[in-house]
């Protein structure tokens, strides 16, 4: 994976409160304030070792966990207007949008693409976090539109990895008019009997769960992850009462019946497999030749010393993002 | 006693006014007195037509909100016959903040669904304001399938700040209702036609508004989430409502230019709260002529067409 691109630091960085990842050598890991070293948690596909706290991912790691040998090719898609309500608050919209681009190297929030899964021909699309919050707009339902649309096309199974705060609100409307719009391809997959796994990531809340998000054949979600209609402060809000521990989260959805499995990132590529070749009809794969196809951990291993040297606790701060 | 929003002051003064002076000729009954009232008449007349041509997209919002507007149930009594409704969603509760059943418009049977807000305490309480559980919208599917197996075409009347943000809606899957609701919506093969007679709030007012036809009356609003919770995600500041109401374009007037409704019902001079029973007359013969515009269209073309509707929607806009 490319590190130097991380070494290129846009200006704006103050107002980038939550990077997932860092530019620096250490993560702390949110949940326990644990101090891990970037290549340990890059090896362990961004699982806090230990506390195993599931770190958001880019939109391109996500393909690389998921497709064979880390290959895929992404599918274009149309472009769509550009900030149709002329939208500014402090800032343009379009500043927001070209300051996101620059930041994550996409175009927007949706990032489609098609390859193999242990061999099966698979389209995929992911949303990524760090664009603005993963947030549904015009550009972002085109992408799940054009996606789900390939995937009839290929009679491939639909993969898609869903992280969003909600609705793109600097589109208003039109950002709204996304969940009928996706809900249609929804619909077109599904004429077509051709599975559509959704991945439930950390965060999904808002339009993107009111709509295509909630509306796969089967619901995978990673551990510990948000997932709800409301946000939990809209809810504390409302309700004016302490929210339940747990409340929104993977296993809680899980325990209500909103979610059929939650599976560990380490496993989540051999069940996404096994669900979509048992959909297929597919024959069933000899375990070796499931994890020869896998990405190899070994590849992004760090330098043992460098590995060894912090431990967990101790104090690294000299080494760490001072403000994130 | 009239409800008069901020902005509708100048008539205030004016109207009470002319209510002193009517006091006043109950005893006397002078011919200046009543040329006066006459004057402050067409004085508060042409006062209200210039405001409410004129209103802002946060005035708009509160009127659309206003208590005294016309709710469902009072599109109910005044266009639908022999309305028969069903309650439940047949897997865990009954929800009174969506209403739903059978019913004749203009003679032929209807389903119709929509939000009731209620009109007093009492009754708001009873139906939450507008804001509908995961129920709710289960009770919608329920009832838009059934409209469905019988050939019945369906009218929706939307009215909700959004669906309801609590534990137990989370719990029982609010948005998963919600998607199921707008995936219904688009998969019906009779006519359907919806109204946004108030506020149009969030995924909650998309789940049963995903029309062939989508109507607005005039001073209604369609957002993408309440201008309070737009304000809130924007600047982190609720307060900040009325920022939120014109920066997100969120008047009938502004979604018919781009594209999002299909046309604009007017309302009397002074907004739907000053005369009710002509808005709701208006809004009835609305929707009879959405609905004759798909008169003999099979269901599969009705399905079609509304599918492409909405996938086109955004892909090429007016430049303004």
């Amino acid at each position: 994976m490319n590190w130097i691109k991380n070494v290129v630091r846009p200006k704006i960085r103050g107002l980038l409160a939550k990077r997932e990842l860092p530019d620096n050598m250490w993560v702390k890991c949110p949940e326990t304030g644990q101090m891990v070293f970037h290549r340990d948690l890059e090896a362990n596909q961004f699982v806090i070792p230990g506390s195993d706290f599931h770190m958001r991912v880019d939109a391109t790691t996500r393909f690389k966990l998921l497709f064979d040998d880390g290959e895929y090719e992404t599918i274009d898609v149309p472009e769509v207007p550009v900030d149709p309500l002329k939208f500014r608050d402090e800032r343009r919209y379009t500043e927001r949008l070209k300051e996101a681009r620059a930041k994550t190297g996409m175009d927007d929030a949706v990032l489609v693409g098609h390859g193999k899964l242990d061999g099966l021909a698979i389209v995929s699309a992911v949303q990524d976090f760090a664009f603005l919050g993963g947030s549904l707009g015009m550009a972002a339902g085109e992408a799940l539109i054009t996606g789900m649309r390939a995937a009839v096309e290929k009679a491939s199974p639909f993969i898609l990895f869903a992280a969003a705060g909600g609705a793109r609100m600097q589109e208003g409307i039109l950002s709204l008019m996304q969940m009928p719009r996706t809900t249609v391809a929804v619909q077109e997959l599904r004429e077509a009997k051709l599975p559509y796994i959704v991945v439930l990531t950390h965060p999904t809340t808002g339009g993107v769960t009111a709509s295509y998000a909630m509306l796969g054949d089967v619901h995978v979600a990673e551990p510990g992850a948000l997932i709800g209609f409301a946000g939990p402060r809209v809810i504390e809000q409302t309700i004016r009462e302490k929210l339940p521990e747990g409340f929104q989260r993977s296993e809680y959805l899980l325990e209500h019946g909103m979610v059929d499995i939650v599976v560990h990132r380490h496993d989540l590529r051999d069940t996404l497999s096994g669900i979509a070749r048992m959909l297929m009809h597919a024959p069933a794969l000899p375990k070796a030749k499931k994890r020869e196809s896998a990405p190899k951990p070994e590849e992004a291993a760090p330098d043992p010393e460098a590995a060894a040297e912090p431990v967990p606790g101790q104090p690294v701060a000299d080494q760490t993002e001072p403000s994130n | 006693m009239r409800t008069y929003l901020d902005f509708e002051k100048p008539v205030a003064e004016l109207e009470g006014k002319i209510a002193e002076l009517r006091a006043l000729s109950d005893d006397e009954s002078s011919a200046a007195i009543s040329e006066e009232v006459k004057q402050l008449e067409e004085k508060a007349a042409k006062s209200l037509q210039e405001i409410y041509t004129n209103l802002k997209p946060w005035q708009k919002t509160q009127v659309a909100r206003h208590p005294e507007r016309p709710h469902f149930s009072d599109y109910i009594d005044g266009l639908i016959a022999e309305f028969t409704p069903l309650a439940g969603d047949r897997k865990f509760a009954e929800d009174h903040a969506i209403i739903g059943g059978l019913g004749r418009f203009k003679g032929g049977s209807v389903m119709v669904i929509g939000q009731e807000k209620g009109n007093d305490t009492q009754s708001r309480l009873r139906h939450n304001f507008g804001m509908a559980r995961p129920e709710g919208y289960r009770k919608a599917v329920r009832l838009m399938e059934l409209a469905d197996k019988f050939a019945v075409p369906v009218i929706t009347i939307v009215d909700t700040a959004g669906a309801y943000p609590g534990i137990g809606a989370e719990e029982r899957g609010q948005s998963e209702a919600i998607a199921r609701s707008t995936d219904c919506c688009l998969a019906l093969g009779v006519p359907h036609v919806a109204l946004i007679i108030g506020e149009g709030g969030s995924g909650g007012a998309v789940a049963i508004a995903t029309a062939n036809k989508v109507l607005m009356l005039e001073h209604s609003i369609y957002t993408v989430a309440s201008p309070e919770a737009s304000a809130s995600i924007l600047w982190r500041d609720s307060t900040r409502a009325e920022d939120a109401a014109t920066a997100m374009k969120v008047t009938a007037k502004h979604l018919k230019k781009l594209g999002v409704i299909d046309a604009i019902v007017d309302e009397p001079v002074g907004g739907a709260h000053r005369n009710p029973a002509e808005t709701v007359k208006l809004a009835g013969e609305a929707i009879a002529r959405e609905f004759a515009t798909m008169d003999g269209l099979a269901p599969d073309d009705l399905r079609k067409t509304r599918r492409a509707k909405f996938l086109d929607m955004g892909r090429s806009l007016p430049s303004t």
